[in-house]
């Protein structure tokens, strides 16, 4: 009889303690991360801000000058101020002249792995997209992340066309193929052995240009030819 | 350290906790843990030597941790919070080679959060330092790390030098070079491996001879 009451509280003791164990090392660890996690913030955010600016150069040949907007809830572009924060951002590049060359876009997607986060450029003048830039993706090495090798599907990007009908929608949604199935100048050719990565590319930029486009086509219009004080 | 008995003796066992882990019960040369990592990460150098130092400190930390823990954590929750300890480590390492470098962190990508899984990490933790004081597990974390990072260097410069004609991005021979894409390839990382494997097996069984 003692000893089922000793083992009794023999068990209590060590469930408390086992509870406690776990307690303490997880705060112990929560401790840990936050105070990481604070003390890298500043410098993530600066070297990510100086990631992006030369993914926008890279993507926008020519740019001297960035303004980023957001699109706002009826559709129309707004400045963003330091701090802002929107789901999508978009960077008008001006040349010398204050003129906009275009614009880097960037737009996110499920990926294989997690979230791709591209930016790519779009130029208003030939209707085209001229290029992009993976700003962070975890997909999987050697196969996934061939969408930022692969040459001949990079080489899709460099003259996409995103050209508008006169009812201000793409003439022709964006698809991705299989690889050398490539035909007309707005289908994306595939990567083998990456095709759910390369998809996913497809879908982003798809659905993004589909929304942003002829946002960014009417912008462009009203504003470029003008000095850039007078952009709003 | 005092010049007594006894911590001279302690200086010898430390040495030898070190000294194991470099060659003698390497972790991928001897051991053959921590695969993963090891072919997939050790394509270049440089990605293999950044690998195997956050490899290391992650096991360093841990160690020094389960140590001290070791008389406070009950035996049925020891490997969940041997994970939890790994895990907290792993995520500290995370978020300090972004600091380091956005380039370092996109090209290691996947592979740092996976170092939770790392087999070597916890079989230290387990087998080492939930018994041994905090001075001898950071020996061993030490040299099995080392080891680890060692073993990974190996095969990233094999890989990096045949597969890409360079070594930490430093062009080694003349443009006419064909390189030999194979070997940056997964397929690549087998046979470096089995070829370091052969070499240091080899070494060993003639020593045992001699």
């Amino acid at each position: 009889m003692s000893d089922v009451v000793n083992m009794k509280t023999q068990n209590l003791a060590s469930s408390k303690k086992m509870l406690l164990a776990m307690v303490g090392i997880g705060i112990i660890s929560a401790l840990l991360i936050v105070t990481t996690f604070e003390l890298t913030l500043p410098r993530v955010q600066r070297l990510k801000a100086e990631a992006l600016e030369k993914a926008i150069f890279k993507v926008l040949p020519g740019t001297v000058n960035t303004q980023a907007f957001g699109v706002n809830a009826n559709g129309e572009l707004f400045k963003m101020k330091e701090g802002d924060n929107t789901e999508t951002a978009i960077y008008a590049g001006y040349n010398n002249n204050g003129n906009i060359i275009g614009y880097a876009i960037e737009a996110s997607g499920q990926g294989y792995a997690d979230i791709i986060r591209i930016l790519y450029g779009y130029k208003p003048d030939k209707e085209i997209l001229i290029g992009f830039q993976v700003l962070e993706s975890k997909e999987t090495p050697g196969l996934g992340d061939k969408i930022e090798k692969e040459e001949h599907f990079l080489n899709n990007f460099k003259a996409l066309d995103v050209s508008l009908s006169n009812i201000g929608k793409l003439k022709n949604k964006l698809i991705t193929l299989k690889q050398g199935e490539k035909q007309n100048p707005w289908e994306i050719d595939g990567i083998t052995g990456a095709t759910i990565s390369s998809r996913a590319i497809g879908n982003i930029i798809g659905t993004s240009t589909s929304e942003l486009v002829p946002i960014l086509y009417d912008h462009y219009n009203k504003n470029n030819q003008k000095p850039k004080e007078s952009n709003e | 350290m005092s010049n007594d008995n006894a911590s001279s003796k302690q200086k010898v066992t430390t040495t030898d906790e070190f000294i194991k882990g470099l060659w003698r019960d390497n972790p991928v040369f001897v051991q053959v843990l921590g695969m993963c990592p090891v072919l997939a990460v050790s394509n270049t150098a440089e990605n293999a030597l950044a690998m195997g130092l956050a490899t290391a400190f992650v096991l360093l930390m841990s160690n020094i941790l389960v140590s001290l823990l070791r008389n406070f954590v009950p035996k049925q929750v020891r490997i969940a919070s041997y994970i939890l300890i790994i895990a907290t480590f792993v995520t500290v390492t995370d978020y300090a080679i972004q600091a380091i470098s956005v380039e370092l962190h996109k090209s290691l990508g996947a592979f740092i959060s996976l170092i939770v899984v790392n087999c070597l990490i916890l079989s230290r933790a387990e087998a080492f330092a939930s018994k041994n004081t905090v001075w001898k597990s950071i020996f061993d974390a030490l040299g099995m790390g080392l080891g680890f990072t060692f073993a990974l260097f190996c095969l990233g410069a094999v890989r990096e030098i045949l597969g890409n004609g360079s070594i930490f991005n430093i062009a080694l021979f003349p443009d006419g070079f064909q390189s030999w894409i194979v070997m940056i390839l997964p397929a690549g990382g087998f046979f470096t491996l089995a070829i370091w494997l052969l070499i240091i097996n080899g070494i060993e069984t003639r020593k045992t001879k001699s």
